[in-house]
């Protein structure tokens, strides 16, 4: 695992002092170890040593250690942030990887071969040549309900998740739907309940059955778990209130995708909004390749 | 008839003392116990060994299962001890707040044991947790409270109503009305003793209030330094009590 060197002193800056992708090749080797444990045990939480990384937690500590320990000098990374490639959380930890790793970076989803991502899924359709790194701040999906780590684990172990439900009924009394929009809680083959971290609830869909490795990373709580290719991920629910992937009613604003993620933006003080995609790769690239004038009919169809 | 519950020379000492020794009975199905005694006279120790809460040094516990027959509880794996403890036993804590969880609505804690063995039908956990509301006498409009608003009666209540959703057979009880005031006390027990009768209960209470057995239970236990030291029916044992100890916890009742 020396190649990096070599790679690091090409680009010319003072990294002699940082191993290949900032995490020395010990904790690389533990990550590694259980990376591979987690996706032996799909969904089950394997406990960690996390480092200290050179950000706050919160920023992406866990992610960026499974992104370390998983990069190669031939790897071609991507990081997104809300699905935004130039958001300074996304920003940082590309530049940091390019400086400690120097791997090739790009904003194209379809040309990655690591893509770590804070809270979305892209939206272009993963590949089986792909590994997506997500960042989790708290990877326990029952840790509001019941504050005792020693009670959750032996809750997963004994797959007692009658209380995952508590919670959905609580929604449901209180807003007459499920109103967990984010992180909602996901069963893997029928076995661990999971939090698929803050991913809105319309990307749930697309973490059941993927082509691409999913793995997830919390560095604060010294966990990591992971969904191997083409796991079956199931959104719980109740039989009268089933698990509907929601998103804003609208078409994007710039490129008129009804079927993407929005988010919406405040453009004024007047109560002027727009819906965009929130995954700006996949915007753009809908945007480059739409015949010319196709944009502003649909801006105003999408306002009426 | 089979015992409900079989107990055995159940022993538990906490390093060199002892916190209950070589207790044993029979609890036979719609009957209860009580089991009182002074403070530290091992009434707790011995409720956390029966309902699978401690682990005692020595002896059985061997329950009627609805599916095998009598089983010893205390060689059951920790999943078949759990499930039991969700479906066929209850347990109602001294403090509700022990008992229930705080920050989920009273339907949602009636619910919690439902979901819990599997329903996943909203409208029907639903509906059974407005019924189990009206049968321990809390309102409908109060469903989505959560048990921090309620009184100190209502949470025991709740708790109550928690617990025997599932319709257990069994149902420890420690201290049930500890803490409350005397009418309060009253309205709880008239409602204990109406469910004990109507869903034929079974029932271990553990109290130091002699007027809680003398209304609930049909037969006492009267224990002292971890021991049994006086047993029987409880009008018999209350009205003509034959240990020491006894004679001096029944004198000790201040009359009205």
């Amino acid at each position: 695992m020396s190649e990096g060197w070599n790679k690091m002193s090409d680009q010319g800056q003072e990294m002699d002092a940082y191993n290949f992708a900032y995490l020395d090749e010990q904790t690389k080797r533990m990550i590694r170890r259980a990376i591979l444990k987690a996706l032996a045990v799909p969904g089950y939480q394997v406990p960690f040593a996390s480092r200290e990384m050179p950000m706050p937690y919160g920023w992406g500590t866990g992610g960026v250690q499974v992104s370390a320990a998983t990069l190669t000098p031939e790897d071609t990374f991507k990081v997104i942030d809300q699905g935004a490639d130039d958001t300074t959380n996304a920003v940082s930890i590309r530049r940091f990887f390019e400086r400690t790793a120097g791997v090739a970076t790009t904003d194209e989803t379809a040309q990655a071969s690591v893509i770590q991502t804070r809270h979305r899924i892209p939206e272009t359709p993963l590949t089986e040549d792909q590994i997506l790194v997500y960042q989790v701040p708290i990877p326990e999906p029952l840790r509001f309900l019941e504050p005792s780590e020693v009670e959750t684990r032996k809750m997963h172990s004994l797959e007692e998740y009658g209380l995952m439900h508590v919670k959905l009924y609580e929604d449901i009394s209180r807003h007459g739907e499920i109103a967990t929009s984010y992180a909602y809680p996901v069963k893997v083959e029928g076995r661990y309940v999971m939090d698929p971290s803050p991913i809105p609830k319309f990307d749930n869909p697309k973490l059941s059955d993927c082509p691409a490795i999913q793995l997830f990373g919390a560095g604060r709580e010294q966990r990591i778990y992971a969904l191997p290719p083409y796991t079956r991920v199931v959104s719980l629910d109740f039989e009268d209130h089933p698990f509907i992937p929601s998103k804003a009613d609208h078409a994007c604003d710039l490129c008129a995708s009804r079927d993407s993620y929005l988010d919406e933006v405040i453009t004024d003080d007047a109560g002027g909004r727009m819906f965009v995609c929130s995954d700006t790769d996949y915007c753009r690239t809908r945007r480059a390749s739409a015949t010319p004038g196709l944009n502003s009919p649909d801006m105003t169809e999408a306002c009426s | 008839m089979t015992p409900l519950l079989q107990v055995r020379d159940i022993s538990r000492s906490y390093g060199p003392r002892i916190g209950c020794a070589d207790v044993s009975f029979e609890l036979y199905p719609g009957e209860v116990m009580g089991i009182v005694g002074e403070s530290g006279s091992g009434k707790s120790t011995l409720l956390g060994c029966l309902a699978g809460q401690l682990a005692p040094d020595a002896g059985e516990v061997l329950f009627d299962t609805r599916a095998e027959g009598p089983r010893d509880t205390l060689k059951m794996s920790e999943p078949e001890r759990r499930m039991l403890g969700r479906t066929d036993w209850a347990f109602v804590h001294q403090h509700a707040r022990d008992g229930l969880r705080m920050g989920v609505s009273a339907g949602g804690n009636v619910g919690e044991r439902l979901m819990a063995v599997g329903e996943r039908h909203y409208g029907e956990i639903r509906t059974q947790a407005l019924d189990w509301l009206g049968r321990v006498e809390i309102p409908d409009d109060r469903v989505d409270d959560r048990p921090r608003a309620f009184s100190g009666g209502m949470q025991q209540r709740l708790q109550i109503a928690r617990n025997l959703v599932t319709g257990p057979r069994l149902v420890f009880m420690d201290e049930p009305t500890g803490g409350l005031d005397v009418s309060v006390q009253a309205r709880l027990l008239d409602l204990l003793r109406g469910l004990v009768r109507e869903m034929g209960l079974s029932a271990i209470i553990v109290t130091h209030d002699l007027a809680v057995v003398r209304l609930l239970a049909d037969r006492l236990m009267v224990m002292k330094d971890g021991r049994v030291v006086e047993g029987g029916l409880t009008d018999q044992v209350l009205d003509d009590p034959q240990h020491e100890y006894t004679q001096l916890l029944v004198s000790s009742v201040l009359q009205v």
